[in-house]
């Protein structure tokens, strides 16, 4: 579990985040939506650490991450792992390194049993074959997915995905939200997601928060998503031409 | 601007400090020491030799024409050949070439980490992404730069000879009698010190500049060229410094 109490964040003087509280609970899929520029990846980066925040308390399980020492925070850094929007592999590795940094970096395992925890992880986010290509040779949807197995080689207790179905086509993003969802559900992480595709929202969001201008407007799950009565989530929710029509032919 | 700069001086030893932080995994460190050595030291043996050999070649030649009096005997052109490239050439000239070079390399490498996250990506594994990053760099150019001067004096020497013999202004057995004259080894240490120095020069300031990048491609691009004009600039300062302190 992950517990966000009160967080405000600002660059040069402009507020980013406002007063910001969440729990974001352990085994489920927390969805963080709004629209771009509403706080959505600066409160991600606050919650893993990369941005410093102004005030506030961030909690991982009982501990208080964000009042933590450098080294205290590395111990928790290694149970977390990160989706990023870009994917974030490294360029200079083949995929199969990609997967293997985070072990050769924290454990001290043999070769062969690096080998067989990537080629596991690759085999989870259905990857095959492609071991000795480099991310420049593979595919968004692909580079998303290899990123997916290097964030779940240690065996993290959280999961953060910042926009993992940007850039791709729709049957890529379900696959890409199912595969969060699974490896969620299997290993009882804490996995917080961050989206504006609606897509995602009712298919995984089983915890939403809804953000904007840096304030936390809504809290729900995506049974109740489409009953609020918050106008700047319905403004988002039903922002396309498809949900609009849908909703006034329901109304 | 002072305030800048002070900034600018405050964030560089901030991030040396990051950088000379233990290594998580020695061995991950060694693997990427020797991955740099090849990357930032052997692939720049060609453009070493290539400048030496012709650098060589000019100092000979005007030599050669400026020490035209009989009154001089012919052998200084290779004594001047020589030490002019142990003194300076090598060190010096090879310094600025490499803060191009490599300077460039390790800011834009560094910093197209940095704007495609993949600086983000190592901190939230927990790893000290600027020891990881930049230390391996340090290292290889600390450790192969000497050995790219020892190249280029080599060449240039060479240079020297095959012009200065082709274009007929020197016997072969003047410059190499030339070249063997009133030889102080300390030269050679002292083209070494200076390489040593411009070698940290070259690999910190550069990754300073690609590590602290904020922004996209453009900015990369910016970030590369500082790291070449900052590293140039320092380079001709501590060759200064380095030239009163240790020859005087």
């Amino acid at each position: 579990m992950i517990r966000v109490e009160k967080l405000n964040k600002a660059f040069n003087g402009k507020p980013v985040l406002e007063d910001i509280s969440v729990t974001f609970e352990a085994g489920k899929t927390n969805l963080i939506i709004g629209r771009s520029g509403s706080g959505k990846t600066v409160l991600l980066k606050s919650i893993v650490g990369l941005h410093e925040i102004d005030s506030g308390e961030i909690w991982y399980d009982e501990k208080l991450f964000s009042k933590l020492e450098f080294q205290e925070k590395k111990e928790i850094r290694k149970q977390i792992g990160m989706l990023f929007q870009g994917s974030a592999l490294f360029d200079s590795r083949t995929v199969e390194e990609n997967v293997r940094f985070p072990l050769d970096m924290f454990t001290d395992q043999t070769f062969e049993e690096k080998t067989e925890r990537v080629n596991f992880c690759l085999d989870k986010v259905n990857i095959k074959n492609a071991n000795s290509l480099f991310p420049s040779e593979i595919s968004g949807g692909m580079k998303k997915r290899v990123a997916i197995a290097r964030a779940i080689a240690l065996n993290p207790k959280y999961l953060f995905c910042d926009e993992p179905n940007s850039g791709l086509d729709p049957l890529t993003a379900i696959l890409i939200d199912e595969l969060i969802k699974e490896i969620t559900d299997e290993y009882s992480m804490t996995t917080i997601v961050n989206t504006h595709d609606m897509n995602s929202v009712m298919k995984i969001g089983e915890k939403i928060i809804f953000l904007s201008d840096g304030v936390k407007c809504w809290e729900g799950s995506n049974k109740e998503i489409l009953d609020s009565d918050c106008t700047t989530l319905n403004d988002f929710v039903f922002a396309n031409a498809l949900a609009k029509q849908l909703r006034k032919s329901s109304l | 601007m002072v305030i800048r700069f002070l900034e600018q001086v405050g964030g560089y030893f901030i991030l040396l400090k990051k950088v000379f932080s233990r290594p998580e995994k020695p061995y991950v460190y060694y693997k990427q020491t020797m991955h740099e050595m090849v990357f930032l030291g052997l692939n720049s043996i060609g453009i070493i030799s290539i400048i030496s050999f012709f650098m060589g070649a000019v100092i000979t030649l005007q030599t050669a024409y400026n020490t035209e009096n009989p009154i001089y005997p012919t052998y200084l052109i290779g004594l001047g050949c020589r030490d002019s490239i142990l003194l300076e050439f090598s060190s010096t000239i090879a310094g600025l070439i490499l803060a191009g070079k490599v300077g460039s390399s390790i800011a834009s490498e560094i910093g197209t980490m940095r704007v495609t996250e993949q600086i983000d990506a190592l901190e939230t594994m927990g790893v000290n992404s600027a020891s990881y990053l930049i230390l391996p760099k340090i290292i290889a150019t600390l450790l192969f730069n000497p050995v790219l001067t020892l190249i280029s004096i080599s060449v240039g020497i060479v240079g020297g000879w095959i012009a200065g013999t082709s274009a007929g202004v020197i016997t072969s057995q003047d410059y190499i009698y030339g070249i063997q004259y009133a030889f102080i080894p300390y030269y050679v240490t002292y083209a070494i010190i200076k390489t040593l120095f411009f070698a940290f020069i070259i690999a910190t300031v550069s990754a300073f500049h690609g590590y602290r990048i904020e922004g996209g491609s453009l900015e990369v691009g910016q970030a590369s060229t500082k790291a070449v004009v900052h590293s140039s600039i320092l380079i001709l300062l501590f060759n200064v410094i380095l030239t009163q302190l240790l020859l005087s």
